[in-house]
């Protein structure tokens, strides 16, 4: 995902080779497709796009205005108007689905599936439209929303699809013709960094299983949703299935919050998935909770240092940072950690940060001003409490929109903020080990254990690192790969369940 | 000729393989139906508790890394030791009348229903992974697979009914997925859990991989779920108050916390199954390239 691309030559000069690679310049590749955007989106329920409540009543001064306006973060212009929805609204949702259940969960598992896999089509036939509406409301590069987000949205309902009629095979226990039973209403709230694919990952176990849903994006994130909601519509989904309530933190709090729903999954922040443990606790809600990570890369002496470079690239870079698995904390060996550092400013130096929508970007905007100014809060103290900054100023930035140009701290200390809290950001800290062991102690050493990642050519070596490391995924010679069939979660403190794969199926299931 | 004086005996904790008092130097009379004092035991404390945390966690990564046969083994074996004191453990188990009818199921005594209990779970430790772990189909060229693993130190909440059985069907199926546990007992008869201890402590079982406290539900509770290195609850017989606090543990540091009501301990489909080792598992997910 973070290949290095050929660069266009658009004049003679540049041919001079001697030049190094990052001072070629690149011929625009703007994404001509424009989709259509209406000036304003209302809440899917039950079926429709309706107003959300109060905005058509008299509001009295003090109350907040019915709608929000998603920006674009590249630009800081306005895309359109999106509906704040209120507990009333998300009482409405919850009614309509929980109305749809009991007819869903009864529907020949077969029929469901089919439903799914209308969805994985319809969201590959629109594959086009929704990349280019996933750059435009949340900054990522056209590229990966093009080659990752959209396909692997649209992989997860086709893998899920077929789940329906089988789900009496996916469990020990399971008697012949018994299938495990849905568990009813489930509340899925979601973040803005994979805002189309987030909403995959969630609805299409839970539809699979035969459970219907509430699903409340992320503020800033909310267009390729509602699309989706668009295609539920398409395929005939029976109304009330899926229901999109868009809004801030109260959407979610109230969602959280209703005596109706069964199961509640989130992915976000720590902080935000233990307030909703808190909220849960006592009810029998049932919880899956995605949550942060400060992931540990481990590069050994013994690794192949231009592929680990690459790795290190897509795991700290890979969209914008802004990935809770993301390969934070950079732990490399003394005897290569040089090479390494030398090796990773000519990589990273190479890396275009500009235009969202431009085909060769690799990084694009910031998701919003609020992520931008948290970004930019770590590098301050990271600077403050004496770590070094290496920050590639290749690119000249757009004078509107959130930038952050991609950099890495050296001279961190196990103890500096930004060796031990989630930025979500293109900034790495890179220390240093001597031995295996302290490379797998320092790397456990966090409340989080989420994603790992390991470099060696020594076999041996790296399942025996893999095996001691406290982490849900842990990959091994690469990193920030994601699929349908492979569970995908944490250990500790970034959250329990797992999404994705038979392990996923659990979370919306009695078994 | 005078009755011999029997001597009542003070049942102490058992923690990291010993048998200390409770730190709190406060103990609980335990009487029969009758009235009669029968035993003392130990009013475990906080205190108490965080020293069994210690030792769980100092004695967890090396039971985790034992092969799973040898786990399997050691398990069997401490079937074995509870085998040999059956009469006593049926005594105790049978000291407060009443509630007796309870405690059989058919013929199979709770004793009985307890050891084939261990036994069941010591022939899992090498199948468990089988059955929960899987390879997955990734679309590239990857090695993909997901495998168990243990979740770490577990905390253990005991109902009253079936003093032996329940403890025992709440504790093998994470213990035989390599984690070790502090277990509170039976509030109303402790004495099963005290007589286990020694048979655990004479089996082969490392020091600190089972821990067990007596003391008060309502007491011990929200330092279960407070304390920080326990990483999942195992409980049964708690008010909607006691799991409530449980829950909460799970805001604390993201605990996992299972709670099981109203089980017929007695029933080998309910109590025995890989979805009981389940919830005291992490799922680890390892993706390597395959290429030349």
């Amino acid at each position: 995902m973070m290949n290095p691309h050929t660069p266009t030559l658009s004049s003679p000069h540049h041919l001079d080779f001697a030049t190094s690679l990052t001072q070629w310049e690149y011929a625009p590749a703007p994404e001509s497709v424009r989709p259509e955007i209406a000036e304003r989106y209302g809440l899917f329920i039950n079926g429709q796009f309706v107003e959300p409540q109060g905005s058509d009543r008299a509001r009295s001064a003090s109350e907040e205005p019915a709608y929000f306006p998603s920006i674009n973060p590249a630009t800081e212009s306005t895309i359109c108007e999106v509906a704040q929805g209120s507990a009333a609204d998300v009482d409405a949702a919850v009614q309509a689905a929980r109305e749809a259940f009991p007819a869903w969960a009864a529907l020949p598992a077969k029929e469901r599936g089919k439903y799914l896999y209308r969805i994985a089509r319809r969201i590959q036939e629109r594959a086009r439209e929704l990349a280019v509406l996933e750059t435009i409301d949340g900054g990522k590069p056209i590229r990966e929303s093009r080659d990752i987000d959209i396909p692997l949205a649209a992989a997860h309902f086709f893998y899920h699809a077929g789940w329906a009629d089988k789900l009496r095979f996916a469990f020990p226990g399971s008697r012949a013709g018994e299938t495990p039973a849905p568990l009813g209403v489930c509340g899925q709230i979601i973040p803005w960094n994979f805002p189309l694919l987030m909403a995959a990952w969630k609805l299409a176990p839970a539809l699979a299983c035969g459970n219907t849903c509430v699903l409340k994006p992320a503020e800033t994130t909310p267009l390729t949703v509602l699309r989706l909601a668009e295609i539920c519509q398409e395929v005939g989904l029976p109304k009330g299935v899926v229901n999109i309530v868009t809004g801030d933190g109260r959407t979610g709090e109230a969602l959280v919050n209703h005596p109706d729903v069964n199961k509640i999954a989130f992915t976000g922040s720590t902080a935000v998935g233990k307030k909703i443990a808190t909220t849960a606790a006592g009810t029998g809600k049932r919880l899956t909770l995605e949550l942060g990570g400060k992931s540990p890369n481990i590069i050994f002496e013994d690794a192949s240092l231009d592929q680990a470079v690459e790795g290190i690239i897509e795991g700290i870079y890979f969209n914008q940072g802004h990935v809770c698995c993301a390969g934070s904390r950079l732990f490399v060996q003394e005897s290569v950690l040089d090479e390494t550092i030398a090796k990773l400013k000519v990589r990273m130096a190479s890396l275009r940060v500009g235009d969202p929508l431009d085909k060769n970007t690799d990084i694009g905007a910031i998701n919003s001003r609020t992520q931008l100014n948290t970004i930019k809060h770590y590098i301050d103290e990271g600077r403050a409490e004496g770590a070094e900054l290496h920050e590639s100023t290749t690119s000249v930035l757009p004078d509107a929109g959130y930038w952050c140009r991609p950099s890495f701290f050296t001279g961190v200390q196990p103890s500096h903020t930004i060796a031990r809290e989630e930025i979500f950001g293109p900034v790495l800290a890179v220390l240093s080990f001597r031995t295996p062991e302290e490379a797998i102690t320092r790397a456990n050493n966090t409340p989080y254990g989420l994603a790992a990642g390991v470099w060696t050519d020594k076999g041996s070596k790296i399942f025996e690192v893999a095996s001691k490391l406290k982490a849900g995924i842990v990959w091994l010679n690469t990193f920030n790969k994601f699929d349908p069939t492979s569970p995908f979660g944490g250990f500790k403190e970034s959250g329990f369940g797992r999404e994705g794969g038979l392990h996923g199926l659990r979370g919306y299931v009695r078994c | 000729m005078t009755n011999r004086l029997p001597i009542i005996k003070t049942h102490k904790l058992f923690i990291g393989g010993k048998f200390p008092r409770t730190e709190s130097g406060r103990s609980v009379k335990i009487t029969d139906a009758a009235g009669n004092t029968i035993a003392h035991t130990c009013h475990g404390s906080r205190k108490d508790l965080r020293n069994a945390v210690e030792a769980a966690a100092k004695a967890q990564p090396g039971w985790a890394s034992a092969t799973a046969y040898l786990r399997g083994q050691i398990l069997y074996r401490l079937a074995e030791m509870m085998e040999g004191k059956r009469r006593e453990l049926r005594a105790a188990v049978e000291l407060q009348e009443g509630i007796e009818a309870q405690r059989h199921q058919g013929s199979k005594s709770e004793v009985d229903a307890s050891i084939d209990r261990v036994i069941h779970y010591a022939g899992w430790t090498d199948k468990y992974p089988q059955v929960l772990g899987c390879a997955n189909p990734v679309a590239g060229p990857y090695h993909n697979f997901t495998t168990p693993e243990p979740v770490g130190v577990v905390g253990i909440v005991c109902p009253d009914d079936a003093p032996l059985l329940a403890l025992v069907s709440l504790v093998a199926p994470v213990v035989c997925a390599g984690n070790s546990c502090i277990v509170l007992a039976s509030e109303t008869n402790p004495i099963p859990a005290c007589i286990l201890a020694e048979a655990i402590a004479t089996s082969d079982m490392p020091a600190g991989v089972i821990n067990i406290l007596t003391g008060f539900r309502d007491e011990l509770t929200p330092h279960f779920a407070n304390h920080r290195e326990i990483a999942a609850i195992h409980a049964a017989g708690v008010t909607a108050e006691q799991r409530k606090t449980l829950d909460l543990g799970a805001a604390e540091n993201l605990k996992r916390v299972t709670v099981r009501d109203a089980i017929d301990w007695f029933d080998d489909n309910t109590c025995e199954s890989p979805n009981w080792i389940e919830p005291f598992v992490e799922y680890k997910t390892i993706w390597h390239p395959s290429s030349a």
